[in-house]
């Protein structure tokens, strides 16, 4: 498969394609995880299982016979008090301390939902049909499942509704001005607690669609949270907290590269690749930086 | 060294090298035990006295068990035939090939990751706080996916270990890894404490307070930095090295780089115990085995469950850990002076 690549186009104009309408899912949920870590400052690791979590519900549609779509509305709203439940719970307690500690806790989230979700949905890779069908281009040489492009739409609608939002809403200005300076948002009237509640609800509601998206998409499974987790990490340390436009051009590449990586290593280096790649890029940023003498913050 | 701590020492020693005979079934578990206060002990070095949070020590453990394994299997049978397809039922060690297997894959599993620590501590070192965390939990499970796909090791069907010779059965297989893993502690203890008197270990706490200010005072960090990681490798390779001939099974993400359990378990034993001390990890680690066996063994199916509630709990309730908690009670048994009416004033504040 290696050399195909190169000689015959195609398959580079598909894994290319395939990559975009990937790498747009990828975003949505880096954008969730750029938003808690901006506003909260924690580093949520159950990210992807959040993700695998909301997929389930848009599963569970298709199973009693609702077609999977609607999970797109559903699984986001239900996600929504997930979220506010774990905040509740755990993450309150972690949101003004180190950061490791938001580490390991919600490591220990994460293999909680792991676990909970491998009793209840059974250890099966699964997934919810739509009944898109595909695209054909080029002379039927690249194939397209209509499931991808409506996925990427949907990304993108709920990613410009989230900024216009973010923008023009009461809510949103208090949490951009939480992110700023939580402290003189307080002092000017801000109920920090509901605001920092309210983001990890809207992460949760942003994971939920995504995972709705990839339960049609793709396949779910309950271990595979955390490559969705560090494949959102890694858009956002490449991206930049608060640079929207940066985080979906980020996405997109992951999403490239990961195909291509596919189809020249063999889909059983995938995941391990992605890893690499976030240790790769991790330590080309250390020593640019270590050339002024800084090092990443 | 006081008369007291001597008397400490030699009455662990002695309880370590009986209680196998004392507690014939719980070999297999003392050994395991023995493992993690291991694992405990050389996170202690980067997560409590270094302040660099580390989920990368597993790398160092899954890579000392493949190399054990190899290096045991290689020397006499060729490795690809072996774990092609069930080689442990068509080469069989003879006592003398599997004892000295295990002695130069022992030497390999530690010398190796320790080779492996330096060349990339530079790099991977210059990262600081979450973003260390970060990159070395990926440098885990990435190491655990791509040796999933090596073919020669035994890719994803796994990689059965010699088993014992037969000589004495199983009574003798269990004592020969209790003493051999108990050794790896003893070895381990002895060097962490004799390190913990050196200047070494004020620089790495001061490299923990403000690496800035140590560098600013002349101190080459990074060097320290390395060599701190080095000496964790050493040990963790060794640890995985005897874990991988106890288990007898390797397999790329359930065993050898298991992030998911013996990963988080060290950090977490070691923040049981308190970070920071000599004492917190090992206390963390046998407190944390028996809570362990207790899930394993009442919360069959639900032990994941419980797992992920206890390291929340641990966490976000006593970050400090058991140590942490004592020396806040008894600050004069930890050597710390305290000023009454500075007390006072603090009580009084509150």
């Amino acid at each position: 498969m290696d050399f195909l690549v190169f000689q015959y186009p195609m398959i580079t104009i598909q894994a290319c394609l395939d990559g975009l309408l990937l790498g747009i899912l990828f975003a949505l949920i880096a954008y969730g995880m750029a938003l808690q870590w901006g506003v909260m400052n924690i580093i949520n690791i159950a990210q992807g299982d959040l993700v695998i979590l909301g997929g389930y519900i848009a599963y569970f549609m298709y199973l009693y016979g609702i077609h999977p779509a609607w999970g797109v509305i559903v699984s986001p709203i239900i996600m929504y008090f997930v979220g506010i439940a774990i905040y509740k719970l755990v993450i309150n307690k972690v949101v003004d301390r180190d950061l490791f500690i938001s580490i390991l806790a919600t490591f220990g989230i994460s293999i909680l939902f792991m676990q909970l979700m491998n009793f209840a949905f059974g250890a099966d890779v699964v997934l919810a049909n739509s009944g898109y069908g595909t695209t054909m281009l080029f002379d039927n040489n690249v194939v397209l499942p209509n499931s991808k492009i409506f996925s990427a739409f949907i990304s993108i609608v709920f990613a410009i509704c989230l900024v216009v939002y973010m923008k023009r809403s009461k809510l949103g200005r208090a949490i951009r001005a939480t992110a700023q300076n939580a402290r003189a948002a307080k002092i000017l009237g801000v109920d920090t607690e509901k605001v920092y509640a309210a983001t990890f609800g809207i992460n949760a509601a942003l994971c939920g669609v995504a995972g709705a998206l990839i339960s049609i998409t793709f396949t779910i499974h309950p271990y595979m949270g955390l490559p969705y987790t560090i494949r959102s990490f890694m858009i956002v340390i490449v991206a930049g907290l608060g640079n929207l436009p940066g985080v979906a051009m980020s996405g997109m590449g992951l999403g490239i590269f990961e195909e291509f990586a596919d189809y020249i290593l063999g889909t059983e280096f995938r995941i391990g690749s992605v890893f690499l790649l976030l240790v790769l890029i991790l330590v080309y940023r250390r020593f640019k930086l270590s050339r002024k003498r800084e090092y990443l913050k | 060294m006081n008369r007291n701590s001597w008397i400490l020492y030699i009455g662990i020693l002695v309880f370590g090298l009986v209680a196998p005979f004392i507690f014939p079934a719980f070999k297999v578990q003392l050994s395991i035990l023995c493992v993690l206060i291991v694992l405990a002990t050389t996170w202690n070095i980067q997560g409590g006295e270094m302040g660099y949070n580390t989920f990368g020590n597993i790398l160092f453990y899954g890579l000392g068990m493949y190399l054990c394994a190899s290096v045991q299997v290689g020397m006499f049978f060729p490795l690809a035939e072996w774990t092609e397809s069930g080689g442990e039922k068509t080469f069989v060690h003879t006592p003398s090939q599997f004892f000295q297997g295990m002695a130069a894959g022992l030497v390999v599993a530690a010398v190796v990751p320790t080779i492996v620590a330096g060349l990339i501590g530079y790099a991977i070192l210059g990262l600081r706080g979450h973003y260390f965390a970060i990159c070395t939990l990926g440098l885990g499970v990435a190491a655990g996916e791509i040796s999933g796909g090596i073919e020669i090791i035994g890719a994803g069907q796994g990689f059965t270990t010699p088993p014992f010779p037969n000589i004495g059965g199983l009574e003798a297989r269990g004592e020969f890894f209790y003493f051999l893993s108990f050794g790896a502690l003893v070895l381990t203890f002895i060097a962490v404490r004799a390190i913990y008197t050196t200047r070494f270990r004020l620089i790495l706490n001061a490299i923990r307070d403000n690496e800035d200010k140590a560098e600013a005072m002349g101190i080459e960090t990074m060097k320290y930095k390395i060599t701190g990681w080095m000496i964790s490798a050493f040990f963790c390779g060794l640890a995985g090295g005897i874990m991988g001939g106890l288990v007898g099974y390797i397999d790329s993400t359930d065993v050898a780089f298991d992030g998911r359990e013996m990963g988080v378990f060290m950090v977490l034993m070691a923040i049981l115990g308190g970070k920071g001390t000599l004492w917190g990890p090992i206390i963390g680690a046998t407190l944390f085995h028996f809570f362990k066996e207790g899930f394993w063994t009442f919360f069959l199916g639900w032990q994941y469950v419980a797992l992920g509630v206890l390291i929340v709990v641990i966490v976000i309730y006593f970050p400090e850990g058991l140590m942490g908690w004592l020396r806040e009670k008894y600050p004069e048994r930890f050597g710390e002076v305290i000023d009454e009416a500075d007390r006072k004033a603090q009580v009084e504040l509150k």
